[in-house]
């Protein structure tokens, strides 16, 4: 009987288990498709909002172009890549009447108050062939000025162009935000109007 | 002289015919594989060249034949070239005998099984001759596994064919069909389905695909027999083993699901025909993308021990049938 | 000039050399190359082969070296995360987490209760999507090549919900001394809500496509068998040693974290063969799965925040001493040893591989074998080179 079983009913139910794959593959062929198909379709915002692209600066709320860093250094020297480069501003030249002012302090004895640099950089290249996406400059960053861009879509054909001036960014970006927001401000007013 | 020229034009015509259908195929069955393999996995496939990538298989082919032929160093030269043309020109022989369409048979012979069983062997060969003459060891245990697999499974086909005669009592193709004429109740699968199924499974083995593709996709361990073949011998080999598949199917059309004849009488024409043929194709690129492939010697025991006795059987019990 | 011309005068590498000091006559050696269609990586396994019969096998190693313990030693202790990311990136969260824990060790930090159940769902995820490509990979390997296309779209969902609280959908960095890096927002957890329902009715389909199938349980069962014996000899862990029967797993039987408060099972299999491994492997996933159930529900209770208070710098300074931390992770016991001497750069960090026992293994299971079945057996035993090669 076991003989039976062993050679007869067991391989029909092994060949049954290849008509259950057929059956599998089948039935997702008539289903509809999986892939975003690019550059036809593109990945939809909610989840690219979360996408952690490279990394790039938050600007004031209320000047945009200019980022919240004060160029205390904390994301270059923690970054286990090196790949930021920071240049703070320089103290800016005196002007005629603060020259005036100090050679009055001066022979007044007075000390004279330098104008001090201000605080966001001059210069902040990101190397993005060297970055390893940890999210230490993120963490690391008093202000709170950097967040990881939802930039998925973009290629460079060289390793100059990977490496990234990030205050011309912010600005672009600021510039695409303010062209933007009369758009926007005519959207709840259509809406408005409908209700 | 005049009946030697009134058979040379149609016969030339019939080889003409039979080149680019050879070629159609190709094109055709390249680009459904490579579509319903995309779906299959949920992709789009091909999309890019053409509208829905219809012209991908033709600018593959172009492609293939821009490429550089180069032949390995030490390899034989001449037996090198010669396997992929040997494995392509007997394809074309094979669609002779089989009947298309009412009026549709490039040569109707008596004897058109036994052509077509002795021609499909000459694939063997030339796997033989590619493996040896690539030079590779890789090759010639990749050729060795194909032939072995390719010679095994000739033998099932071969029983489940004369079962099919012995019913029929011819070996002529177009004359099978005219026997299937009429409803399909009159079609030879309803009695002789433990052949279908034998004939289906050798089918596979016999072409090298699915669940048999050791010597096409074995590229994960061996290099396989055409590893070192490039530009047109790949293309010849590949467009060889399309033909095959062709021929396979329609022969199994013709042979258990009544080749032209239509479900009801009245209806027959070459339509039915490629539509079985199709239908096969499908279940055979289906196939190959559902399952994983077969261990070189458990492929062999379960032609050894399942096919050959099954086939054996059926003939046996056929026979007897007959008799009584 | 033609290479053949030089035959008789090439004599390969150290390893080829060694390897034919020991040539039978009759046998052909063959190099299963430093580049694979398969998967896996960078591996060589020189073999030799009487005929179609697998007479001795050796991998060599060392093709994907990248000196991470050498970079620990140059790094900063916060530094040294995203490399724990690129030693394995199956299971980058288990590494993480292992370097992690020592650190903490070391420093006498205790994680706050909210970060550690962060940090289990995270890691059993994160299980999840290395289970899943080991899957698909295996049975390419074999030769079907649509179930890597349907366990991919699974990944695919997966790879969403965890780009959320890392930025990252391969090589996560995201956790820290003391912590994580981000928490997860409620998006987030609604999505880990619906993947598990989805992921339960999709398991029906695998087994459905592969498991049951036959060719494929001709193509794995019996064969390459590491039995409890070998484990012992080779330290063999993770899914290898549990496919022997032996019911070893980090998380029960040295808790750490807080996986003592989850109820789950370990699965195991008696038959130390191929299909054993791959059965343990499909029930851990169905275990994950658990765990992160009872995990989500547990979390609204959880005390603290995401990370510790006053968590440490990147360039922290940890007291001199040494620390050792073990993870059990989706190869198997996945251990980082620390030895600090009080500066703000590791003095050694030592990384063990599951990888580099499991695959010693392989060259006495091989040994009978065809060569088909060396592919089978590979692919059983779900080795990431990069982190065999460390």
């Amino acid at each position: 009987m076991s003989i039976i079983k062993e050679h007869i009913i067991q391989p029909i139910k092994d060949c049954w288990s290849l008509i259950v794959g057929l059956k599998v593959t089948g039935k997702y062929f008539c289903k509809p498709l999986i892939t975003v198909h690019y550059p036809r379709e593109v990945i939809d915002d909610e989840n690219l909002s979360t996408y952690g692209g490279h990394v790039e600066l938050i600007g004031k709320p209320k000047d945009p172009a200019m980022p919240k860093c004060i160029s205390c250094m904390m994301c270059v020297t923690n970054c286990p890549s090196k790949c930021l480069k920071l240049v703070k501003q320089k103290a800016p030249k005196l002007t005629p009447e603060q020259e005036a002012e100090k050679k009055r302090c001066e022979e007044a004895g007075e000390k004279f108050k330098k104008p001090k640099a201000p605080k966001n950089p001059a210069k902040f290249m990101y190397d993005y062939t060297l970055c390893s996406l940890c999210g230490t400059c993120i963490d690391n960053c008093p202000a709170k000025s950097l967040k990881f861009s939802n930039n998925m879509y973009w290629v460079a054909t060289s390793r100059k162009e990977m490496n990234i001036d990030l205050l011309a960014r912010l600005k672009e970006q600021a510039t695409k935000l303010s062209a933007s927001a009369p758009k926007t401000e005519a959207k709840p007013a259509a809406a408005e109007k409908e209700a | 002289m005049n009946s030697f020229m009134q058979n040379l034009i149609p016969l030339v015509i019939a080889v003409v015919g039979a080149m680019v259908w050879l070629g159609l195929n190709a094109l055709v069955l390249v680009y459904c594989e490579r579509k319903f393999a995309g779906h299959i996995q949920r992709r789009p496939g091909p999309f890019e060249v053409g509208p829905h990538g219809i012209l991908q298989p033709l600018i593959d082919g172009l492609k293939l034949m821009g490429k550089q032929l180069l032949t390995p160093d030490n390899a034989d030269g001449f037996l090198f070239w010669l396997a992929p043309i040997l494995s392509m020109i007997p394809v074309l022989l094979l669609y002779m005998p089989i009947p298309y369409g009412p009026t549709l048979t490039g040569l109707e012979v008596n004897l058109g099984l036994l052509l077509i069983l002795a021609f499909s062997s000459f694939n063997g060969l030339a796997l033989i001759l590619a493996g040896w003459g690539s030079n590779n060891k890789w090759g010639i245990l990749g050729a060795a596994r194909a032939v072995a697999q390719t010679v095994a499974y000739e033998i099932p086909l071969l029983l489940t064919i004369l079962a099919i005669t012995f019913m029929t009592g011819t070996l002529n193709l177009t004359e099978i069909t005219n026997m299937q004429a009429g409803h399909i109740g009159n079609w030879i699968i309803w009695k002789q389905p433990l052949a279908f199924i034998v004939f289906i499974i050798a089918m596979f083995g016999e072409t090298n695909r699915a669940p048999f593709d050791l010597a096409e996709a074995e590229s994960e361990l061996t290099a396989g027999f055409h590893t070192e073949y490039s530009a047109m011998g790949f293309g010849l080999f590949f467009m060889a083993e399309y033909g095959y598949m062709v021929v396979m199917c329609s022969v199994c059309s013709v042979l258990f699901l009544g080749g032209f004849q239509g479900p009801i009488p009245g209806f027959e024409g070459w339509w039915w025909m490629l539509l079985k043929t199709y239908a096969l194709l499908f279940v055979m690129i289906w196939a190959r993308w559902t399952y994983p492939r077969v261990r070189f010697d458990q492929l062999l025991n379960l032609n050894w021990k399942w096919l050959l006795p099954l086939a054996t059987f059926n003939l046996l019990a056929t026979a007897l049938i007959i008799k009584l | 000039m033609s290479a053949y011309q030089n035959l008789d005068q090439m004599k390969g590498d150290f390893y080829t050399q060694k390897f034919e000091a020991g040539k039978q006559d009759g046998t052909l050696i063959i190099n299963m190359g430093p580049q694979h269609p398969s998967t896996h990586g960078v591996l060589r396994i020189v073999i030799e082969v009487d005929g179609e019969y697998i007479v001795r096998a050796e991998p060599v190693l060392g093709y994907l070296h990248r000196m991470h313990e050498k970079m620990g030693e140059t790094q900063t202790w916060g530094g040294f995360i995203p490399n724990m990311g690129r030693v394995d990136y199956g299971h980058a969260m288990a590494w993480n987490w292992a370097y992690v824990g020592a650190v903490e060790k070391l420093m006498g930090i205790e994680v706050p209760e909210r970060a550690e159940y962060l940090r289990v769902i995270m890691t059993e995820f994160n299980r999840l999507t290395s289970h899943l490509l080991w899957w698909g990979a295996y049975i390419l390997d074999l030769g079907a090549f649509t179930p890597i296309m349907y366990a991919f779209d699974d990944r695919e969902m997966l790879l969403d919900i965890l780009q959320r609280p890392s930025a990252s959908r391969l090589t996560y960095s995201n956790f820290r001394v003391g912590g994580v890096q981000m928490d997860l927002d409620d998006k987030c957890i609604e999505m880990m809500k619906a993947f598990i329902p989805h992921f339960r009715e999709r398991l029906p389909m695998y087994k459905d496509l592969v498991t049951d199938n036959i060719i494929l349980r001709k193509r794995i069962e019996g064969i390459g068998i590491i039995d409890q014996d070998m484990c012992r000899r080779y330290g063999c862990t993770g899914p290898v040693v549990r496919g022997a029967g032996v019911p070893y797993d980090l998380r029960k039987d040295e808790p750490y974290s807080v996986y003592d408060r989850f109820d789950f099972d370990i699965p195991t299999q008696d038959s130390a063969c191929s299909a054993g491994r791959y059965h343990v492997r499909v029930a851990e996933m169905e275990q994950s799965m658990r765990i992160i159930e009872q995990a989500l529900e547990q979390l609204d209770s959880a005390e603290g925040g995401h990370i510790v208070k006053k968590a440490p710098k990147p360039s922290m300074k940890p007291p001199a001493g040494e620390a050792y931390f073990n993870v059990e992770g989706g190869r198997g016991k996945i251990g980082v040893y620390v030895v600090s001497d009080g500066t703000k750069v590791p003095y050694r960090v030592k990384l063990r591989a599951p990888g580099f026992s499991n695959l010693n293994a392989f060259a006495e299971a091989a040994t009978g074998t065809i060569l088909a079945d060396a592919v089978a057996i590979l692919g059983s035993l779900d080795l990431i080179i990069p982190e065999i090669d460390r």
